[in-house]
């Protein structure tokens, strides 16, 4: 592994994209109101919905958990704000195919009054690993940087994963979104402590935080935090601007020159990789007991007034960010939240914003036109050249055209990372992306379907074997009884009565040994004792 | 409020269709005006004329498949087929080869395998081969570069010779064509002359033929302007004429007075046109970085060995043609190593 970092390394393919950064970095980060109403999605993150703890009528406080995680994978989730919980039901969420998920809606009652908050450790060095990870899951901290994964099952990367590396990610890659840059220019030493608890967590031999080079601000700040630190296993580390540098694997690879298989975790190849935001979030939990109820998110864009950076409460509308930012322009024409390259389009801001929301953009109409008409695909290449997995991504629209998932899989369709690359230089206008998600989403529908299906084969066939051996066994006894048993009991009949007679006319003198003879008896049932397959899977 | 929904990316789009055929078009100027300044009038006629044809045969088709003809027709493909016939066929041919050409180029070989995109085969060198093997006569007739031949035609003339086959003046075929700089070659290998012998002849220039050197090295000045631009990639113009200048440097050193030189190969006949417009189709060629690499390179092999054992003088068409059959399977077999994947 590469020990200063001076020589970096570069992964095939990526876009130089126009930054559209400046816009929301003007104006310091504020917090945002809070809002009359939060809506709390119990599925934030990656992994099982968490279960709720309070019903419509419950009062709650600041920090307070309304949602416990459930399973390994999952997260918890606390209230934002104090108030009264006024009901508990499917709402639609912010999700890419407009899904609804069970939310907790609470009306605030504006005091913003915290639940009791532990005193902070004197020293988080002498917390135990397996002791912080709890800590962190019961926080509800999840990957803030977009893919809301637990942070904890990170934080414990297994037996045999010795950690030499943790990345502090803070590339920020997608144009529009500045939320993690202006956190690392007001936050250094948020994140700086918060990288050292997740270090202490894993045991990283070497500390990295990365920022792409069109962030000078953030570096400067965070390097003034690391050089008083001291630490010389500790450094900021300057990494190109290009699209998609942020992505964990890309990132990985510019920093070490070693990728994470396909298919695997960073771990395999000795790294821990967490967002900038994230770090913060670990500080202020482990320091000040603060589970993850707020984050900075940018609002921004062409079709927002004033667009800046806010310091939100999970939960809160998008409507009442925008309306802090100025409110809408007239040009305004479409919702993204996320980035433009892999932020999804929202149909509505009454959706609330969740932990992993790190920008909304309100893009106005010429700024992000409605996609041309796809025309058929000239097998250009173009794709080909900015794939950052190296994929073939013209062959991948090819066969998820077909609907051939055999072949489409042979092209390694799971290493794809949707980072939007190829649909953003396709001439043909061609939405590859979707087709991608498309194909994806039928594969996991036909596996499941083919583990149904093996499960009712396999039930079926243990079913035509118990009955086969039951009919065997049956014929088996039938045999017998007809074979063996029946003659046996005539003669034992005649044997009795001729020893009855006997006995009889030995009454009167020495009586003899009844000699009692019975077939053996079957043993009956016995196999049924065997375990009966589950029934109705669960679906 | 309420907002419109698309699937990501967001961002305007970078390039289109419409513009890469633009820009193909653009970089063929050069080359065709040198072709026209060498070879006169039949050159724009046959332009023309293909053109027409071809916007004419994919409107009229798409219109029977019931696609949306404006739609198709602003992309420019069918433009491009026919811009590449008219300045791949003989100059002076009388009218009905291009539209034979182009019409097949067009309706068979582009449009009833699916249109723009579905074609397995380069649709120009389809229709060139279809009139090369049906009309070899006519194909052979090709018109001699001003200053070599007794005669030049003006327009009017052209135009006369080309519809009504007319020629002005008493004059004939004999007296406004000329065997080309390749068929020279191939009829005094034939004749087992030495290549000095040969190279008197009045056809050869500098260091291809009289005309074609110049029209070669234009199409290489738009070539690199496509490469510049990113229209298209480097593999397959490098593939093509690095097998092609190689094999010929090899032949060369090994007899320099039974084989032509590679330059005279680079600037010979539809090397550049070839390597920079024709093979680059990128719906027929090989799609993968490396893939391309060797579709390029066997195209220069093959159009090497047909021009020099082959029954033709040319054969960049043949060569295209062969290698789009072998592009799926170089395809298959060139397939980049997936980040993450293990290197083998």
């Amino acid at each position: 592994m590469a020990a200063r970092f001076d020589k970096l390394f570069h992964f095939h393919g990526g876009l130089h994209l126009p930054g559209h950064k400046d816009q929301s970095t003007a104006t310091p980060v504020v917090p945002a109101r809070v809002p009359s109403r939060l809506i709390l999605p119990l599925h934030q993150h990656i992994g099982q919905p968490a279960e709720a703890l309070v019903k419509p009528g419950d009062h709650v406080l600041k920090g307070q958990l309304i949602g416990r995680a459930e399973g390994y994978v999952s997260a918890g989730v606390h209230a934002s704000s104090s108030g009264r919980v006024v009901e508990v039901a499917e709402r639609p969420v912010p999700h890419p195919s407009g899904l609804t998920a069970l939310c907790v809606v609470i009306e605030t009652d504006g005091l913003e009054q915290w639940r009791e908050r532990d005193e902070p450790p004197t020293d988080y060095r002498t917390l135990d690993p397996s002791e912080l990870r709890n800590r962190i899951r019961d926080a509800g901290i999840v990957g803030l940087g977009g893919a809301g994964f637990p942070t904890f099952v990170k934080m414990n990367p297994g037996a045999g994963h010795a950690i030499e590396l943790l990345i502090i990610n803070g590339a920020e890659c997608e144009p529009y979104i500045t939320c993690d840059d202006m956190l690392m220019r007001e936050r250094p030493a948020d994140i700086v402590t918060g990288m050292t608890i997740l270090r202490h967590a894993v045991g990283a031999r070497e500390c990295v935080i990365a920022v792409e080079d069109n962030k000078p601000q953030a570096i400067a700040a965070l390097q003034r935090e690391v050089e008083a630190a001291g630490d010389p296993t500790v450094q900021v580390v300057t990494v190109p601007t290009r699209y998609p540098t942020g992505g964990e694997k890309q990132l990985i690879k510019v920093l070490t020159g070693r990728e994470v298989p396909s298919q695997g975790l960073p771990a395999d190849i000795g790294v821990v990789c967490h967002n900038v935001g994230t770090a913060a979030a670990v500080y202020r939990n482990v320091m000040d007991d603060q589970p993850l109820v707020s984050r900075f998110i940018t609002v921004t864009g062409g079709g927002v007034a004033q667009p800046r950076n806010l310091e939100v409460l999970i939960g809160t509308p998008i409507a009442d960010l925008v309306a802090q930012c100025g409110g809408y322009t007239d040009t305004a024409d479409r919702l993204i939240m996320g980035g433009p390259m892999m932020g999804f389009a929202l149909p509505d801001d009454a959706l609330p914003v969740i932990k992993t929301t790190n920008c909304i953009l309100v893009a106005a109409r010429a700024e992000l036109p409605a996609p041309r008409t796809a025309m058929p695909c000239i097998r250009c290449g173009e794709c080909v050249q900015v794939c950052p997995a190296n994929l073939l991504p013209q062959q991948l629209y090819w066969y998820a055209h077909a609907k051939d998932f055999d072949k489409i899989q042979d092209y390694h369709l799971f290493d794809c990372i949707e980072c939007g690359c190829c649909a953003q230089v396709c001439p043909s206008h061609i939405p590859l992306v979707q087709y991608y998600r498309f194909a994806k989403t039928e594969i996991w529908a036909q596996e499941r379907e083919r583990r149904h299906a093996d499960q009712a084969r396999r039930r079926h066939e243990f079913r035509l074997a118990r009955l086969e051996r039951d009919k065997q066994e049956r014929e088996q006894r039938l045999r017998e009884r007809r074979k063996g048993a029946p003659q046996d009991t005539k003669k034992a009949a005649i044997q009795a009565a001729l020893e009855r007679s006997k006995a009889k006319k030995a009454a009167a003198g020495n009586a003899p040994d009844a000699t009692a003879a019975a077939a053996p008896e079957p043993s009956g049932d016995a196999a049924e004792a065997t375990p009966k397959p589950q029934s109705k899977e669960n679906a | 409020m309420e907002f419109h929904t698309y699937s990501s990316p967001h961002l305007p789009a970078h390039n289109d269709v419409a513009v890469v055929m633009r820009r193909v078009l653009y970089a063929l100027v050069p080359g065709a005006l040198a072709y026209w300044w060498f070879f006169g009038w039949g050159v724009l006629i046959n332009l023309a004329l293909c053109v027409s044809v071809a916007v004419g045969a994919e409107a009229a088709i798409l219109q029977l498949r019931g696609r949306p003809a404006g739609r198709f027709l602003a992309d420019g493909s069918a433009v491009v087929t026919g811009a590449l016939l008219g300045l791949a066929l003989p100059p002076l041919t009388p009218w009905w080869i291009p539209v034979v050409a182009v019409l097949f180029a067009i309706v068979v070989a582009k449009q009833l395998y699916g249109g723009l995109g579905y074609n397995p085969f380069n649709p120009a060198m389809v229709g060139y081969v279809v009139v090369l093997i049906s009309f070899p006569r006519e194909l052979s007739l090709w018109a001699s570069p001003v200053g070599i031949g007794a005669h030049t035609l003006n327009l009017a003339q052209t135009l006369q010779l080309v519809f009504a086959n007319h020629f002005p003046g008493g004059l004939n075929w004999d007296a406004v064509t000329s065997a080309t700089p390749l068929d020279a070659v191939k009829i005094g290998r034939g004749l087992d002359k030495t290549m000095s012998e040969i190279g008197r002849a009045p056809v050869f220039g500098d260091f291809g033929g009289v005309g074609w050197e110049w029209v070669n090295l234009w199409y290489l000045v738009g070539g690199i302007w496509l490469l510049r631009e990113r229209v298209i990639r480097w593999q397959i113009p490098a593939g093509v004429l690095g097998a092609l200048f190689f094999m010929a440097l090899a032949f060369y050193l090994s007899s320099p007075d039974r084989f032509p030189s590679p330059l005279f190969h680079l600037f010979s006949g539809a090397t550049m046109l070839g390597a920079f417009f024709i093979a680059t189709d990128p719906v027929s060629a090989s799609t993968t970085n490396r893939g391309r690499l060797i579709y390029g390179a066997g195209i220069g092999i093959l159009v090497y060995v047909i021009r020099t054992w082959g029954g033709y003088p040319e054969g960049v068409a043949f060569a295209v043609l062969l290698m789009n059959m072998a592009a799926p399977t170089i395809d298959y077999y060139s397939r980049p190593r997936v980040f993450g994947q293990s290197r083998e």
